[in-house]
């Protein structure tokens, strides 16, 4: 117990208390840990050992990388990889634009017009607009099947807005106050004072816009032709809809039975 | 040399054009923000007049014709609709019961460890689920307790009977709590701990002195601290109490059947995207959206009547 920084007032727990939170904690660990292990197992494992095993590998014996070449064969995965990789990196930065400077104007007092915004902005968080408006002002607007139906409406994410605002807000006045002095507009303060002040946050808000562009899939489904599809909704069709990995062509079929009729019907 | 008490008119002239400019250039900086606002938001918002219409694709939104309260009687009327917010209720109280105090008690457990290197390594450890997405951690679920998965191999292995835990729907609802826990308690636990981690270090010391062993201290210091928090997310747990993980739905609906695992907000997709039903199903949500608002605000009021911080003022 060297690294252990128990404070003089705390009693030494019982060997009993400390087996049962050792214990707990490692079955968190496990709980996690293991599903990852069979996940990278599985995926160096051959099709065969799969497919022989029921769809699962703890440790594969002979391990390959043939899994990873077949992604950068050329084929649907490798599309889907690129449109995965542009829609985050162009989702993410037009994201964390638009969210900074948002953000940014939120935090300064005074700003014309800012009290309202903040009103409409955080009305929102109560009350979403709903699936149906949202499909139909997609549709209106010209967006289905283009990238920019996975971007456009999910642009700024009011918690990473709150976030942000509450960060900048953070910075001291001074330091406003400073840079003024020194004949710097807001456009200036804000890249130079506030954004490299704010690198660790901006790392945050970044990463989960990143991650929610990486992993979702259901307006990929719902704006998207199957052809342009990113990763997720590929994947999806693979291992959820039951059509196996090998058998491209049957997911493929599977998928378009199922399509819903909104692309017959408009 | 102070423009304050004696401001030349050049200078009161420049500081003028100096605010008028800054308030400009902020104003600009909020305008992509709240175009976005406007239009996906509240543009969005107004479309739910389509849920008094009956939605005529080629007329379009405004074109289409008025129904009324028609689709909301129907809706009402409509046997699948009732089935949907009962499992919706089910599944979010069972939610409610079993997975908001995990991230609590995690929180809790990582609170107490003086171990700093241990703590760190659990904690990382216990918020990589979040980052996956709802596709992989149903596939990952499937290969771990499907029928020829992890847990069954091992069962028969042992010499025990296996069992059908993916395709039987009395398991489903379980299944989608134990789901979440596994996804999202560890990255719940990041509220907590920040709450925690806020608790005056000399309120333990002294409570300490004075006498009291590690429940004690639980239950007057920690406890009264962290309160506002855990009031906080359970009022706006109640306002999506009627939106319980639609992606997660939507992937695992078609293996037990709608009966079991249809949701309000499947069942608006289903009726709506898939059966072009759009009026209707726009009004099935916007019952969902209303309800929501509804609750977060009653909740709201109690809290405060409860001497409560809650969400809002």
């Amino acid at each position: 117990m060297s690294a252990s920084a128990r404070p003089g007032w705390m009693e030494k727990p019982r060997p009993l208390t400390q087996a049962a939170k050792a214990l707990a904690l490692t079955t968190v660990v496990l709980l996690v840990c293991v599903p990852f292990l069979v996940i990278v197992s599985t995926s160096l494992a051959s099709t065969r050992e799969v497919v022989d095993n029921g769809g699962w590998v703890l440790w594969p014996s002979e391990p390959t990388l043939d899994a990873y070449r077949d992604i950068f064969d050329g084929g649907i995965v490798t599309h889907a990889l690129g449109v995965s990789a542009g829609v985050t990196i162009v989702g993410t930065l037009l994201s964390l634009a638009c969210t900074v400077t948002l953000a940014y104007a939120l935090s300064r007092p005074g700003v014309f017009g800012g009290k309202p915004v903040l009103l409409l902005v955080l009305f929102t968080f109560l009350f979403p607009p709903g699936m149906i408006p949202s499909f139909l002002l997609v549709k209106e607007l010209g967006l289905l099947d283009s990238y920019a139906s996975l971007v456009l409406p999910v642009l700024v994410n009011v918690f990473n807005l709150v976030v942000l605002r509450g960060f900048f807000q953070s910075v001291p006045e001074e330091l406003y106050e400073a840079a003024r002095l020194d004949g710097a507009g807001d456009w200036r303060v804000l890249v130079s004072v506030v954004l490299p002040l704010s690198k660790a946050a901006l790392a945050v808000v970044g990463l989960f816009y990143a991650v929610a562009y990486w992993n979702s899939w259901f307006y990929a489904s719902l704006y998207l032709e199957s052809d342009h599809w990113p990763l997720q909704q590929v994947l999806r069709t693979y291992v959820v809809s039951g059509a196996g990995l090998t058998d491209a062509t049957t997911g493929e079929a599977t998928v378009t039975a199922r399509r819903p009729c909104r692309w017959r019907c408009s | 040399m102070s423009p304050s008490s004696h401001p030349s008119g050049r200078a009161q002239r420049q500081r003028k054009g100096f605010q008028r400019r800054r308030g400009g250039t902020l104003f600009l900086l909020m305008l992509p923000g709240v175009a976005y606002f406007l239009l996906f938001h509240y543009g969005a918002l107004v479309g739910n007049v389509i849920a008094f219409k009956e939605y005529v694709p080629f007329d379009g939104l405004w074109g289409s014709p008025w129904t009324g309260p028609g689709n909301f009687r129907r809706m009402f009327e409509d046997e699948a609709f009732w089935d949907a917010v009962l499992n919706t209720l089910w599944i979010a109280v069972l939610q409610l019961v079993f997975y908001f105090p995990v991230p609590l008690g995690l929180a809790l457990l990582l609170h107490t460890l003086t171990w700093s290197s241990v703590r760190r390594f659990v904690q990382s450890v216990a918020y990589l689920p979040h980052f996956i997405s709802w596709v992989i951690v149903v596939a990952l679920f499937q290969q771990v307790l499907g029928d020829t998965g992890l847990l069954n191999s091992g069962l028969s292995g042992a010499g025990l009977h296996t069992v059908d835990i993916i395709g039987d729907p009395d398991a489903f609802k379980p299944l989608v709590v134990a789901q979440v826990i596994w996804k999202d308690a560890g990255w719940g636990t990041i509220i907590f701990l920040a709450a925690l981690a806020q608790v005056d270090e000399q309120q333990y010391e002294a409570a300490a002195i004075d006498g009291a062993g590690p429940w004690r201290r639980f239950w007057h210091v920690t406890l009264p601290a962290i309160r506002p928090v855990i009031v906080l997310l359970l009022i706006m747990r109640l306002g999506e109490i009627l939106s319980v993980g639609f992606e997660q739905m939507l992937l695992q609906r078609d293996a037990v059947g709608p009966e079991t695992a249809e949701v309000i907000d499947t069942f608006v997709y289903y009726q709506g995207i898939v059966g072009g039903d759009y009026g209707f199903a726009a009004a099935a949500g916007l019952f969902k959206g209303v309800v929501g608002a509804l609750l977060v605000y009653a909740a709201n009021k109690v809290a405060h009547r409860l001497g409560e911080q809650g969400v809002y003022r």
